[in-house]
């Protein structure tokens, strides 16, 4: 994927740690972003006001 | 249709079980590899890749669970140190243990028997704190323990979050302890370091949690990086994971905010028994060839997980409802 496995052994890893904490970044960013304009609506359903 | 390789019905598996997996790593701070390396062994990966694979998920996981703790101001990074430290030279003296049995041709049993013990002890030590705290409010068992360490006074004394003074020589001796455990038993380390923090230091347990993710994601990084330079970690499967733990850490880190974590002990309690359980009966069928106890083990772990999962948010809506005490949630006070 993403043509690490053509990349040394320890080139392998940083890239796949690298790849992994970045799409964690992004989906915290992500999904801050979303919840952050769906929070009072979501919240207002739980509660069924 | 294809996905990175992956066919829609597993993208949505891997999604679903990462949104139930990150739930619970949200709230109590564990659950990662614990669960997630047996389902990629059910699935048919190498063992190699499904451990590989689950070390980079917790790392994934961990770090945005991390930062919705912070956010909350719920990490302590001084403890966070302090137990690193310990905790790496405590994983470099449980691996030369592993080394030294291995030569004796009886790692595999006292590992395994070792686990199982561990995870049924903490189990039963949770299990009798959660009914404790319900009969006798604030004179547990477990507030004695902390108030014990609290009291031993050799220097340097450390304070932490949440006003608590200990010895920084007994959180370093508790960190090497657990680095010890960890490094034995192949395991992340958060189902001992967090009741250690909350009933051996007395640490606030939302605080206990968010410190507990943060020495995950460091553990789990190196960890990742030992695995992924043999290319044993599957990036797709790991990708799609994250995609539903990110969501389920979200929720997991805001239910710390709503539920008080005593309501729902009972159910943490059930599901380390019940993992203790499923390892024990994995191992057993393995040794005998018996394909229905590894079964039941698969259901014990998927059962658990989404049956405890399902209490934390259950509790949640009823907390921000305010109907406490409808059937469903008084179902969630364990």
């Amino acid at each position: 994927m993403l043509g690490l496995e053509t990349l040394s052994g320890p080139l392998q890893a940083v890239g796949t740690v690298g790849v992994v904490l970045a799409e964690a970044l992004a989906l915290y960013v992500g999904y801050g972003a979303l919840s952050h304009l769906a929070q009072s609506t979501i919240l207002t359903t739980v509660r069924g006001d | 249709m294809e996905l990175l390789g992956l066919s829609l019905l597993m993208v949505g598996v891997f999604v679903g079980f990462g949104l139930l997996i990150g739930t619970l790593f949200g709230f109590f701070g564990m659950g990662g590899s614990f669960l997630v390396t047996p389902a990629l062994l059910v699935l048919g990966y190498p063992s190699t890749v499904a451990v590989g694979s689950g070390l980079a998920f917790v790392f994934g996981t961990s770090v945005i669970g991390a930062l919705r703790h912070r956010d909350h101001g719920q990490v302590d990074y001084k403890l966070a140190a302090i137990m690193t430290a310990a905790m790496t030279a405590g994983i470099e003296l449980g691996k030369s243990v592993v080394f030294f049995l291995e030569a004796t041709g009886m790692a595999d049993l006292v590992i395994n028997v070792s686990y199982v013990g561990l995870l049924a002890l903490v189990g039963l030590f949770t299990l009798r704190d959660a009914w404790t705290d319900e009969s006798d409010d604030e004179s547990g068992a477990s507030l004695d323990l902390a108030e014990r360490v609290q009291a031993i006074e050799i220097p340097p004394m450390v304070t932490f979050r949440g006003d608590v003074r200990v010895s920084g020589v007994i959180v370093a001796a508790i960190g090497l302890v657990i680095g010890v455990l960890s490094g034995f038993l192949g395991v992340g380390g958060g189902f001992l370091l967090m009741p250690a923090m909350m009933y051996g230091l007395g640490i606030p347990a939302a605080i206990a949690v968010g410190t507990d993710i943060l020495q995950i994601t460091i553990s789990g990084a190196f960890g990742a990086f030992t695995y992924a330079q043999s290319g044993a970690v599957a990036l797709p499967v790991v990708a799609f994971l994250l995609v539903g733990s990110a969501l389920g850490a979200r929720i997991g880190a805001g239910a710390t905010n709503l539920v008080d974590e005593d309501e729902i002990k009972g159910y943490f309690a059930a599901m380390l028994l019940a993992g203790s359980l499923a390892v024990a009966t994995n191992k057993l069928g393995n040794i005998y060839g018996i394909a229905a106890l590894n079964t039941v083990s698969t259901v014990l772990i998927f059962g658990a997980a989404f049956l405890v999962s399902g209490a934390v948010v259950l509790a949640a809506v009823c907390r921000l409802r305010s109907n406490a005490s409808s059937t469903w949630c008084r179902l969630t006070t364990s």
